[in-house]
């Protein structure tokens, strides 16, 4: 995983826009949150191999970064990705990792299922 | 103040965003005659506060806050409420000429000499620096002698120091009753209790905490 470069993200999501598309997206504070610190609230969210659809879609910050794809209906938005995969260019694989290197949330998008 | 303005424009994207920083100055204007328009881009449908206990719900959330929206209008004196439609959390994301599109028709339908919205880049929603920079780039679009004044709510840390200090500090004492039930109105969001009716604040103590507002008007580089 590389560091993510804004410009690159945002031609890898115009390449997507109008097609169907395998999304897989992820976050977590992770399951030992509030064994460490009992004030955190553990909670997780995962939705994988979802196809979805996106007309329009941009990455925004100064990082971490967010981004934000429009459907037809509706909006799919993450904060705090730092992470892309670089090297691969059939998939769009992001995540976001904390200062212990934790990923925390994950964006992937796919025109075939993980 | 030193203007006079008969039509005015805020451009906001939430419901609430105009009760703690504009809603005295408004009140201010609307006594003066000034006819208001309150663009609100979104519902506010992905707030995070739900009322203590919970009262609304991610379906409820948008309808509710409608209706609070409606309620602050009223105590400022606001008639013209426009919704524009837009999804909360993501205005930064829009397609730039979806967005400035909707702004450039209300300012050509209401002729403002004055709009209200937020300093692009010091105002730390990212909902709130997009709103400030469609505005922006909207009415920098626009012959310079057509433009009206862009004053801009502000709180970064970096505010002061990067853009220097409000050049309009506007002391709306006299209308602070318009500005509690603003605030008080948005009760979904607020629950500050001195201000919701529990260890009531004196009127002194209401008048430093809320008495001034400061904006910054925008200047366009040409």
């Amino acid at each position: 995983m590389e560091l993510i470069n804004k410009s690159d993200i945002q031609a890898r999501i115009d390449a997507l826009r109008n097609q169907d598309l395998y999304i897989h997206l992820e976050m977590t504070n992770g399951a030992y949150a509030a064994h460490f610190d009992s004030n955190k609230h553990p909670a997780s969210i995962v939705i994988t191999n979802t196809k979805v659809r996106f007309g329009h879609g941009a990455i925004s910050g100064e990082g971490p970064y967010r981004i934000g794809l429009k459907m037809e209906l509706g909006w799919i938005y993450t904060e705090g990705l730092t992470h892309y995969e670089e090297q691969d260019t059939e998939r769009l694989i992001m995540a976001g990792h904390d200062g212990q290197g934790k990923l925390v949330v994950a964006l992937q998008l796919s025109k075939q299922p993980f | 103040m030193t203007h006079t303005h008969k039509q005015i424009l805020v451009v906001l994207p939430h419901p609430d965003d105009e009760a703690f920083g504009a809603s005295g100055s408004l009140a201010i204007h609307v006594y003066n005659g000034a006819k208001v328009t309150y663009a609100c881009l979104t519902l506010g449908q992905m707030g995070r506060n739900m009322g203590v206990p919970p009262f609304a719900n991610r379906v409820t959330l948008p309808a509710i806050r409608l209706e609070e929206l409606k309620a602050s209008c009223k105590a400022i004196g606001i008639e013209d409420l426009r919704l524009l439609g837009f999804h909360d959390k993501m205005i930064e994301f829009e397609e730039p000429q979806l967005l400035d599109g909707k702004i450039s028709e209300l300012i050509q339908e209401l002729r403002p000499s004055l709009i209200i919205t937020f300093y692009p880049g010091y105002s730390v929603h990212p909902d709130h620096d997009a709103t400030g920079a469609a505005v922006v780039r909207v009415v920098a679009a626009m012959p310079k002698e057509e433009r009206p004044i862009v004053q801009c709510m502000a709180f970064a840390k970096n505010t002061v120091e990067d853009i220097g200090r409000p050049d309009t500090i506007v002391d709306v004492r006299g209308f602070l009753k318009n500005k509690i039930d603003s605030i008080r109105a948005h009760r979904s969001q607020f629950q500050a209790p001195e201000l919701m009716g529990k260890n009531k604040l004196s009127d002194k103590e209401l008048e430093d905490r809320f008495g001034m507002e400061r904006f910054w008007t925008y200047r366009f580089n040409d």
